[in-house]
């Protein structure tokens, strides 16, 4: 199968890793994978602060380039919801409407492709370390990811899966909420990143750089040793 | 930036830093989902009866006019007096103008966010009647001049030191901090005020239109006293409590206990269906009921969210919110907080004065999984955010995310973009968390991470 990779503007930019390891696994299944040069962004910024007008441009670009994708794989579950839910409200009554609910209908988050798509749980990796995972809510409850990832986890060699206490709630990110309202969100955040200290997990993975980003920075920021990483980083460790 | 987001952001600061504050109330709703989470399972199937739920509710929403003017007829059929008010004013006047004709002194109420919602207290206190709450949460707050914290628990802020202090304070008692204490502290002033008192005022949850009802659910009995005793009950409700038939009720009741405050059943539950009779030996003489719309009409027309109609005020959404749990209730300065307050609020008080409110959330859509009625509340926040900036777009921001579509649909500038960022982050560095920081809003409490050397899309071109 021809996988279209479209990886998310901050995994560019700031995660390269988590994008070439969703690479080199598909790579590996035996899937050819292809990535868009032009796709940066979903558009899910001004998206969600409401500039729909301004989401729209970014939204139609990343259409024509997907559209005879046979297989759209994203590894964000935020993303991931903006191209499958939200793209169908985004375009509702204008030309691209048809087209923006076929590609909804062929696009994967990164876990749910290998597990319910490919039918893959065993990726060989071996990881030697205690996990915890947290939901990013995007992935959680608009596409109503929660097994992929943990039977994913479940085959990784060494590896063990402590779940943190309110493994549901949001660690506080938000996309532009962070920085509009940053003592809410960092509060939010401090209740996560004790759950999963509580965990004394030595990392904490997702399927969500974004939401990773966030806990990463106030883990870092007041010295605790906890690290994350993404999914796909730990599937592919050998 | 409007005084309202300046004492949201102010007050959002403050109780974020009081971690006790944020620890007790998080205790508090964590021992509500336990409870919550007991009482869902006894149900054949949860998810089964919020689709009932939602279903119903859509139908008496979207027939909302019939479904009044059958509730009216039934009403007025046994006597009681109904007042249609279409605003907060009107609304104010018809209670004030009832409680004159009365010649009352003194009014006892029980717990109703209507009132809350057209300040009815200040206004009845303001002409000279004394107004007690009768339900114990609501009487706490009042006592400190304060809101309610909570649509259901008004006072779930305070411990019980606080309280005593309180009660010692205000009514001299010289009780312990036990809750069965302090109860009986309440109880001796509310008594003598239910015998006293020549208006009762109460809300509503529900309003059946099948047999004119008005349904009120409480823990305390303090709704039926504040019913039956005084001479006159004036009951207020919002147009949207309405419900067809009186068989719903045997899905709502254990639904808003359940949802609200993870109880099978609500321990008082009371249906009231007109005056005292002829031949019943007690109850109100006179029963006049209040129709409050306040821009509830205009929600209605919106066809996109009218589903926030449905809400039956469980509170459910408020306790599962992470916002909420961290800010607590006062911080939103609204009569209804929490994910339903931040969606409604912008349509009953105007959406540029209020949308700060549908901002402040990560839309991470625990409310509308929580919600016994499927109201669609964090996509509402979304809609609420789209309309404001359609109205009225804020030039900077609106500038900024034209200039980002233009950088990210360039792969030339995407890439130039990505090479800037990685040579100016020393700098960044330098300034991190100050005020030059152009990303303080983040690095005040957060490290940012560094961009990559190579991005992925440079790996992509380079690799063999």
């Amino acid at each position: 199968m021809t996988v279209t990779l479209f990886v998310p503007c901050f995994v560019d930019a700031l995660f390269p890793r988590a994008g070439i390891s969703m690479v080199q696994i598909l790579e590996r299944l035996g899937h050819r994978v292809v990535c868009p040069a032009e796709v940066a962004c979903c558009g899910q910024p001004p998206f969600n602060s409401g500039y729909w007008d301004e989401a729209r441009p970014i939204a139609r670009k990343v259409l024509q380039q997907l559209k005879d994708a046979e297989a759209v794989v994203i590894g964000s579950g935020s993303c991931g919801a903006m191209v499958k839910k939200f793209y169908p409200e985004l375009f509702a009554g204008q030309p691209e409407a048809e087209l923006a609910t076929q590609i909804a209908n062929r696009t994967w988050e990164f876990s749910e492709f290998l597990v319910r798509k490919l039918g893959v749980t065993d990726l060989g990796a071996h990881f030697p370390a205690k996990v915890t995972f947290h939901d990013g809510c995007h992935g959680l409850r608009e596409l109503g990811i929660k097994q992929s990832p943990r039977a994913l986890l479940g085959r990784v060699r060494g590896l063990e899966l402590i779940e943190m206490k309110e493994a549901e709630t949001c660690c506080g990110f938000g996309g532009t909420f962070a920085a509009k309202f940053p003592s809410i969100s960092t509060a939010m955040g401090e209740v996560k990143c004790n759950s999963a200290l509580e965990t004394e997990a030595e990392y904490i993975v997702s399927n969500d750089s974004s939401c990773l980003m966030h806990i990463q920075g106030l883990l870092s920021r007041q010295g605790k040793p906890l690290k994350t990483l993404h999914l796909a980083e730990v599937l592919n460790h050998a | 930036m409007s005084t309202n987001v300046a004492q949201f952001q102010e007050a959002a600061a403050r109780v974020t830093a009081d971690t006790r504050q944020r620890q007790f109330i998080r205790t508090a709703l964590g021992n509500y989902e336990i409870a919550r989470d007991k009482r869902k399972a006894a149900f054949q199937s949860w998810e089964s009866a919020r689709q009932a739920a939602a279903l119903t509710k859509w139908e008496a929403v979207n027939h909302l006019d019939t479904h009044l003017e059958e509730l009216v007829a039934k009403l007025e059929a046994r006597g009681t007096k109904v007042h249609w008010a279409s605003n907060g004013t009107q609304a104010r006047e018809i209670i004030l103008g009832i409680v004159a004709a009365k010649q009352a002194k003194s009014i006892i109420k029980s717990k109703a966010m209507t009132s809350e919602e057209i300040h009815l207290n200040e206004a009845l206190e303001k002409a000279g009647f004394e107004v007690v709450e009768s339900d114990l949460g609501e009487f706490i707050v009042q006592l400190r001049g304060e809101a309610p914290y909570h649509i259901v628990f008004p006072s779930m802020h305070l411990t019980r030191g606080q309280i005593r202090e309180l009660f010692a304070r205000e009514l001299g008692s010289t009780s312990s901090d036990s809750p069965e204490e302090l109860t009986m502290v309440a109880r001796r002033v509310m008594r003598h005020k239910y015998i006293t008192a020549d208006i009762g005022f109460t809300g509503g949850n529900f309003a059946i239109a099948e047999t004119g009802m008005i349904s009120i659910t409480e823990n305390e009995g303090n709704a039926r006293l504040t019913a039956a005793l005084p001479k006159t009950m004036v009951t207020l409700i919002g147009i949207e409590k309405v419900l067809p038939k009186l068989a719903d009720l045997a899905l709502f009741l254990p639904m808003l206990a359940t949802a609200g405050a993870g109880q099978p059943l609500t321990c008082y539950n009371t249906m009231y269906g007109g005056p005292r009779q002829p031949g019943e030996a007690d109850g109100p003489e006179e029963w006049h009921v209040v129709l409050l719309d306040n821009l509830r009409t205009e929600l209605l027309a919106d066809a996109e969210q009218r589903d926030a109609l449905h809400c039956i005020r469980c509170g459910a959404c408020l306790n599962v919110c992470p916002i909420f749990r961290n800010v607590g209730g006062h911080t939103y300065g609204t009569t209804y907080s929490g994910p339903v307050g931040s969606v409604i609020t912008p349509h009953l008080r105007g959406l540029q004065d209020w949308k700060h409110l549908s901002n402040a959330s990560s839309l991470c859509g625990a409310c509308t999984e929580a919600c016994p009625v499927k109201i669609d509340l964090h996509h509402h926040l979304l809609h609420n955010r789209r309309n404001a900036a359609t109205e009225k777009p804020a030039f900077l921001e609106r500038m900024g995310y034209k200039i980002f579509g233009i950088i990210a649909n360039d792969p030339l500038f995407w890439s130039l973009a990505k090479k800037f960022g990685w040579l100016t982050q020393p700098l960044q560095k330098l300034v991190m968390g100050t005020a030059l920081d152009p990303a303080r809003a983040w690095t005040k409490t957060r490290d940012l991470p560094p961009l990559a050397r190579q991005s992925f899309k440079d790996w992509w071109k380079h690799r063999p």
